[in-house]
């Protein structure tokens, strides 16, 4: 893998060995050397998790309401379950919200469940949620209510979509469910499944109001952690590029109601949106392709290719100009960082994207990514779009809903004809596609998928890398053996990370990281010095 | 801030806004973390395991291990015993732990699949390694809350593992009840001083707040040790801290061990600490040492030194049963008025208790933070107090706010001093004093901005 531990197959081999039998086949197929990127080799992904190998995963509940929906600000969210699920749930993801319209209120403060009882179990939660819903009308009168199953609802047998459909014809405002059961599929996939079909199924279309804007697109899969969003937005202002709706960072009820208006849809996290992303274009004849505004080279990208979609000279060149100003602020800062980051090493276990896009970010500072992977993502976002018809869905998967969609006989309205897609296609311009993280990485680096605890410990001790990009359950068990670890989910509070400004915010935080004094206070001195004794071990003192 | 929050008080049956309470399984794992080589296990789908863990790393900055039995569809149909045996098959030959603490989640508990059953039959087939133990407490979710979840583990730890027989050491067991590593430090401090052998359990202290090192130790040296576990069948006495949280586990090795046992409350504030204090010094049959008289000392004229400013102060207070028990007398003794209080953890019991102790406090449990603004806004108070949530409520009503108890997301202060005994009430009378000048020094007008108070 690098100069700095064994090769990335002895790395491999060495975190495979303790594992039992059965484990280690299964294990085995999850953890790969990236031996030919441009035509990477077969990745097993996006199957159940073995159980007691201690997994960063969670569950279909926390990818649909946690992370999809969630993130929508004037939708009133009613978690149907025990409490636990609506509380963790509870403004732990930094999906930033501000209100923007008068008299808005933002549900993202409150945290609303049936808190089911024991009773509710034994005699079914379907009143509960009945007279939750109604209850939150009182109180609350909000345009929209969304209710999500936990993983009691499905067994018991409570009909969450009957509910909803009676509260709506009761109460007059737009009421949905989403069965989102947490044993769902094998990860948080499950739930963004789930929480796309239900977006498209009750939102998406609900208002045809033609948009003001001149470019007018919507970024898919994209949740505003830590302003990210707001960092995107302020750009593509600059550049006069409108967003009729983010989904569903900041988001309002209303904007995704609008979504099908726009003329393009870009895709930031494939893996969460890419079924909407499909969808809109099915039925609305709306393009999709993918960008990453994470990374200067990213983000230029990214705005370069959609001006060369709207294809006028004067988008085009206000985008440079934009891009011109930007780097102008960017480049003291990453000239300066460069200088300390130039050849350290990291690596990245996210998700189910940013493992790929901060990749961006690592490069921009010279700094080689070692090893990466996903807990949750399919082989398309390893391997490329391209290997989509050859993925099998397993017994696991094969419950969660596949929509047929169709054209829609009035709305459908193809933004560019097929001779201009087709010329834009000949000068190497990608539609419906995601290249996957593993044509980006070099050569030899090491991919593993759902990566274990153990497999974390034993990455560390084999490579110590200067960095690792994780989350929470293992940013401290990372930082006991000495590795700072940056939290590319919560982005340790900080942030954002997107777009320009973002990117130097990221820059000095690295630089942070990998040049922090608090290392060095780790031994007390009596340790250093061969002539001074050890301490003495006493009795803590008492008086 | 909270704009959708009104004061006009409706009656909610079914709907819950912003909790004050979670669910049992995370108090579980709580207190497994809290013996020595074990690694708790989550008997569900891995999403309550993943939540359970971040939260618990969000309060202590530390590492949070714990493995899960990852349900999927098929097992929550049929039934999760295969899931369970391989888990621990993965987990004795990867993780190595002395012995693997498994709870439920709502999931298991609907399906209600046997655990103990389980284990019989992982034994049997040579599944769980020779000297290792697996023991099991069911922690249904939609039961109590997060702290009957740790009382049921606690109990677990009695059923599944002290022993029985006539033997009689002279040594307290002592069960601390849900609080922090830095509370148990400190219950152990008092003990020690009072100068009497005890077995604390849990004890999370040495594991969730760990040296650093440079080093991961996935099993730190703290916990109790599982010999001791098994020793509490030998105790003399047992001292359970928190009625809610150990009166399930004093009850059942009273029961199971014959070891006499007795509940108090909370050590929090001068009272109770008292009662702690002197419950050993009768237990132990010695002598409340010196220095700790001074200490207590110490306590007592801080309070009275800073009683004008305390005197009939307005507080509401939330969190979990057993903390706002003791803090309701704490404020009292302060000179202050618990104008309400309230718990997210369900109990009549416990309501009762608290309505005859302060009848002039509005108390209510099973009940949640936004009850609690709803009724800040008709009754205005002085003061808040209560976990990391409560901020939102202070900022919207500029309320000053004292945090304590669980969860504490979003400051530091927990992991290294403790709420309990003396010198946690010192603490708390700083905290306390400091949140009504720091709010006087930045509001009031700069001709009454005062140097010396």
């Amino acid at each position: 893998m690098g100069p700095t531990g064994p090769s990335a197959a002895e790395a491999r081999e060495k975190m495979l060995d303790i594992y039992p039998k059965k484990t280690l086949r299964k294990r085995s197929k999850q953890m790969m050397v990236n031996e030919n990127p441009s035509t990477p080799a077969e990745i097993g992904a996006n199957s159940r998790t073995v159980p007691g190998i201690i997994t960063q995963r969670g569950c279909s509940y926390a990818g649909c309401k946690g992370v999809v929906i969630g993130p929508i600000y004037d939708i009133l969210h009613i978690t149907h379950g025990p409490i636990g699920c609506g509380y963790y749930s509870w403004l732990s993801r930094r999906n930033f919200t501000k209100i923007r319209n008068e008299g808005e209120t933002n549900y993202l403060q409150y945290s609303m469940s049936t808190d089911m009882q024991e009773n509710h179990i034994v005699f079914g939660g379907e009143t509960l949620l009945k007279d939750a819903i109604q209850e939150a009308y009182d109180e609350f009168k909000p345009k929209a209510i969304s209710v999500y199953a936990t993983c009691p609802v499905g067994l018991i047998g409570d009909d969450i979509h009957a509910v909803c459909k009676e509260m709506k014809a009761k109460l007059g405002i737009n009421i949905f469910g989403f069965s989102c059961e947490g044993y769902k599929g094998v990860s948080q996939s499950a739930g963004h499944h789930i929480a796309n079909n239900g977006v498209f199924k009750n939102m998406i279309g609900l208002d045809d109001t033609p948009s003001k804007g001149e470019y007018t697109i919507n970024i898919l899969g994209e949740y505003n952690i830590g302003g990210d969003a707001w960092e995107i937005d302020r750009i593509l202002a600059l550049c006069g590029i409108k967003i009729i709706g983010t989904l569903s960072g900041g988001v309002t009820y209303d904007e995704i109601c609008n979504a099908h208006m726009a003329d393009l849809n870009v895709v930031m996290c494939h893996r969460s949106i890419n079924y909407m992303a499909e969808m809109m274009e099915t039925k609305f004849g709306i393009p999709w392709f993918k960008v990453n505004f994470i990374g200067l080279e990213g983000t230029k990208k990214s705005l370069r290719k959609i001006a060369q979609y709207f294809g006028e000279k004067k988008l085009i060149d206000r985008v440079e100009e934009v891009i011109a100003a930007e780097m102008s602020e960017v480049r003291p800062v990453i000239e300066d960082v460069k200088t300390r980051t130039n050849g350290k090493t990291a690596a990245l276990f996210v998700g189910g994207s940013r493992a790929h896009h901060y990749q961006d970010l690592f490069e921009d500072m010279e700094m080689k990514v070692i090893a990466a992977g996903y807990e949750f993502a399919h082989r398309d976002d390893y391997e490329g779009r391209e290997v989509l018809p050859s993925i099998k869905v397993d017994a696991d998967s094969r419950n969660i809903e596949e929509l047929t969609i169709e054209e829609d006989p009035e709305r459908f309205n193809l933004r560019k004809t097929v001779d201009r897609k087709k010329s834009l296609e000949e000068s190497g311009f990608a539609f419906s596609d995601y290249e996957g993280m593993l044509k980006q990485m070099k050569k030899d680096t090491l991919v593993i998928d759902d990566i274990s605890h153990h497999e974390m410990e034993k990455l560390i001790e084999l490579y110590k890398p200067d960095v690792i990009g994780s989350g929470v359950k293992d940013k401290y068990v990372i930082e006991k053996m000495g590795v700072p670890c940056k939290q590319l989910h919560s982005y340790d509070y900080g942030g954002p990370y997107a777009g320009f400004k973002g990117a130097i915010n990221f820059f000095k935080e690295i630089d942070r990281m990998t040049s922090s004094r608090v290392w060095e206070l780790t031994r007390a001195p009596w340790h250093e010095a061969d002539e001074a004794p050890e301490a003495t071990v006493s009795e803590e003192v008492t008086a | 801030m909270l704009e959708g929050t009104t004061a006009e008080l409706r009656e909610r049956k079914a709907l819950r806004v912003n909790p004050a309470k979670t669910c049992q399984p995370i108090g579980a794992m709580y207190a497994a973390l809290g013996v020595n080589g074990c690694m708790p296990h989550s008997h569900g789908s891995q999403g309550c395991c993943a939540y359970h863990r971040s939260h618990l790393t969000r309060h202590y900055k530390e590492p949070v291990v714990a493995t899960t039995s990852s349900f999927t569809e098929g097992a929550s149909v049929f039934g999760g015993m295969a899931n369970l045996t391989s888990a621990l098959e993965n987990i004795f030959t990867i993780y190595e732990p002395e012995i693997v603490a498994v709870h439920t989640t709502c999931l298991s508990e609907v399906i209600g699949d046997d655990i103990p059953t389980i284990i019989k039959k992982a034994i049997e087939s040579g599944k769980i390694p020779e000297g290792k133990t697996v023991i099991h407490a069911n922690t249904p979710s939609f039961v109590g809350s997060h702290v009957t979840g740790f009382s049921n583990q606690c109990e677990a730890f009695v059923k599944y593992l002290a022993e029985t027989g006539d033997t009689r050491k002279n040594t307290i067991t002592i069960f601390p009840g849900f609080v922090d590593p830095s509370d148990m430090r400190e219950i152990k401090r008092l003990a020690t001083a009072v100068g009497v052998e005890f077995i604390l359990a849990p004890d999370a202290s040495d594991v969730l707040d760990t040296p650093y090192d440079g080093h991961y130790k996935m099993y730190p040296d703290g916990g109790t040790k599982i010999s001791d576990l098994r020793e509490m069948g030998h105790t003399m006495v047992s001292i359970g801290l928190g009625p809610l949280a150990s009166t399930a586990a004093v009850t059942s090795l009273q029961k199971k061990c014959g070891v006499e046992g007795k509940i108090a409350e909370l050590p929090i504030g001068v009272r109770a600490t008292d009662e702690f204090v002197n419950a050993l010094r009768v237990a132990g049959d010695t002598a409340v040492p010196a220095w700790l008289d001074a200490e207590r000392g110490r306590l007592i004229d801080m309070i009275s030194d800073m009683s004008q400013y305390l005197h009939k102060k307005k507080v509401a207070i939330f969190g979990d049963p057993d903390h706002v028990s003791s803090m309701i007398d704490f404020v009292t003794e302060l000179g202050m008025e618990a104008s309400i209080a309230i718990t997210g953890t369900p109990g009549k019991k416990w309501e009762r208790k608290m309505k005859a102790k302060a009848p002039n406090t509005e108390v209510k449990a099973f009940s949640d933070l936004h009850y609690l603004h709803q009724w800040i806004k008709n009754n205005p108070v002085d003061l808040l107090m209560g976990n990391t949530y409560g901020k939102y409520v202070a900022r919207a009503e500029d309320i000053p706010f004292v945090r304590f108890g669980f969860p504490m997301l979003d400051r530091v202060g927990h992991r290294a001093f403790p709420l309990v005994g003396y010198a946690g009430a010192m603490r708390m009378v700083e905290k306390i004093t400091d949140a009504f000048f720091d709010r006087d020094d930045r509001l009031l007008p700069d001709h009454e901005v005062e140097l010396v108070q």
